[in-house]
């Protein structure tokens, strides 16, 4: 750990992960090709969607929790930022290092290893989503009015979704972090991975906003860590979170990221502990 | 024939050496689709309808597009997985034996842990079936198992789409998923929902409202025309571009060499 060595050593581990990171984002800015066809997948899918809840509000405007605008912006800003929150994305080299051994290796090197994989994580979203989320927002704005993206609902609202955004990009490696946990106790992640999966999309309103959950459902959820994701962003852009509690959802974020962090790390040393080098 | 059952054996036994692993990814496919379907009544609990179909009725497309893309996905995953075997080489290995090298990529492998998700449609269809409003008659017993195969066929026929594609680009081609996931995903309402466009897209280019959407019309009394029931065969119809594009792409086969 880094903590007793004094300040020139910490900025220079600090360097390190920075570089890690420079690595990582500028060989997943590569990918050019695969992200384009991810932009028309999401785009469509966002488009699918949206028509979706148009119908819906069709059927019964007044039981919209939310303004159709309001709920449109949010279905664009999910597919435009699929590709940093969610919960299906692992570095499948970090797996196989677990379950096939090389993980020695990176025991060797003088790095905290759970930052390590954080850095790694986060770089590779980050590129990814570089690469994906103009196109989409751009298209997005240009449909017209029901179906398209609209602007955020003010100067405060705009602010708070970058701050809210980076926090929730945040909390979404801290809770992947917990896969690769896993995997140390587990050896087969497959399984383990769709239920986590499954339960981050419902729980963090990625299936269903959580303001269309049923009222008690989705008050307990708020107060999970898989609702300081995406939900607090992209429904602060739209106003559907304003003023005082945009504060409130930003301290929550701020907890669960401390709570998941120290959490995971304390996990992480336990598994390695215990951890057996599989094969040499 | 016997040469599938005898691969699938060997499927089914190597996968129970694992069962543990086994288990829990059928447990995963379960809770995967299981909040799919809590999403979709949380939300037909807040507006009752959709397009004037009640809960039972869209469950009852929901269980029909579930249970076929469960079944496709079982068998067809050879065709799902096509991009690996290019890639690896492994398909110079297929076209080396003696059999039509549609069967080896078909008995190449088979996600028998689908069974998972099959569950739960059958479980959505126990539910649906006697709620939805529908006179069950001879008749629309049979449409609706019709429908079901048919929508094995149609999502059998992309996934051969999709490894077709990969004789040319060697890699999956992302879009697809629209067709694959997407069409279990938004299959999940009566097509009609998303509007005039998309259901004339689904009709006319990916044959998927002729499966889930014309026949369920008949099936819950809306159209009265006995042929609404018979639209599911051009799910069969177009398996015959889906098999001309494998022969295109197979003579156009290259090998990656490694």
């Amino acid at each position: 750990m880094t903590t007793v060595h004094g300040k020139s050593n910490h900025t220079g581990i600090l360097r390190k992960y920075c570089t890690y990171f420079r690595i990582r984002f500028t060989s997943g800015l590569q990918y050019r090709a695969a992200a384009m066809a991810g932009v028309a997948t999401q785009f469509a899918w966002g488009f699918l969607t949206v028509l979706l809840y148009k119908a819906f509000w069709e059927a019964d405007p007044d039981a919209f929790p939310m303004g159709i605008a309001q709920v449109t912006s949010y279905m664009w800003l999910r597919q435009a930022f699929l590709a940093m929150f969610n919960s299906w994305t692992v570095d499948g080299s970090i797996l196989s290092d677990i379950t096939g051994g090389n993980i020695a290796y990176e025991l060797v090197r003088p790095l905290d290893i759970y930052a390590l994989w954080f850095t790694k994580n986060f770089s590779m979203r980050a590129a990814n989503v570089t690469l994906r989320f103009l196109p989409v927002l751009i298209v997005a704005a240009v449909v017209p009015a029901p179906y398209g993206m609209s602007l955020p609902a003010g100067v405060p609202a705009a602010l708070g979704f970058l701050v809210t955004m980076i926090l929730g990009a945040f909390v979404t490696c801290a809770l992947i972090m917990f896969i690769y946990i896993f995997t140390f106790f587990t050896m087969q992640p497959l399984g383990v991975r769709m239920v986590f999966n499954a339960v981050t999309d419902f729980c963090g309103g990625n299936l269903v906003p959580l303001p269309f959950l049923p009222p008690a459902l989705a008050a307990i959820l708020e107060y999970t860590p898989f609702a300081a994701m995406q939900n607090v962003p992209f429904r602060i852009y739209s106003g559907h979170i304003a003023g005082w509690d945009i504060l409130r959802h930003m301290g929550m974020q701020v907890m669960w990221l401390a709570v998941l962090v120290l959490l995971g790390a304390l996990l992480m040393k336990k598994a390695l502990k215990r951890a057996v080098i599989q094969g040499g | 024939m016997k040469l599938y059952l005898h691969y699938l054996s060997i499927h089914l036994r190597s996968q129970m050496q694992y069962k543990t692993s086994f288990f829990l990814t059928v447990l995963g496919q379960f809770v995967g689709s299981f909040t799919f379907l809590l999403s979709i009544l949380f939300l037909m609990d807040r507006f009752h309808t959709i397009k004037g179909f009640t809960t039972a009725q869209v469950l009852l497309c929901f269980g029909t597009v579930l249970m076929a893309f469960s079944i496709a996905e079982c068998f067809f995953r050879g065709f799902d997985s096509f991009a690996g075997t290019i890639s690896q080489g492994q398909f110079d290995r297929i076209l080396l034996r003696p059999r039509s090298e549609v069967l080896l990529t078909l008995c190449s492998k088979a996600e028998l842990s689908r069974i998972g998700r099959f569950a739960q449609a059958a479980l959505v269809f126990a539910y649906a079936i006697p709620n939805s409003g529908v006179d069950w008659t001879w008749d629309k017993i049979l449409t609706l198992a019709f429908m079901v195969l048919s929508g094995v066929a149609l999502f059998s026929g992309l996934f051969v789409i999709y490894a077709a594609i990969c004789f040319f680009t060697t890699e999956g081609l992302e879009f697809m998923n629209i067709f694959t996931d997407g069409g279990r995903e938004f299959g999940s309402y009566p097509i009609a929902v998303y509007g005039e466009r998309v259901l004339k897209i689904f009709t006319y280019v990916v044959p998927l409202a002729l499966v889930q959407y014309y026949p369920f019309l008949y099936l819950v009394g809306q159209a009265e025309a006995w042929w609404y029931a018979l639209t599911p065969l051009a799910a069969w119809i177009f398996l015959l571009p889906c098999a001309l594009l494998w022969k295109v792409g197979l003579r156009h086969y290259k090998s990656t060499g490694s």
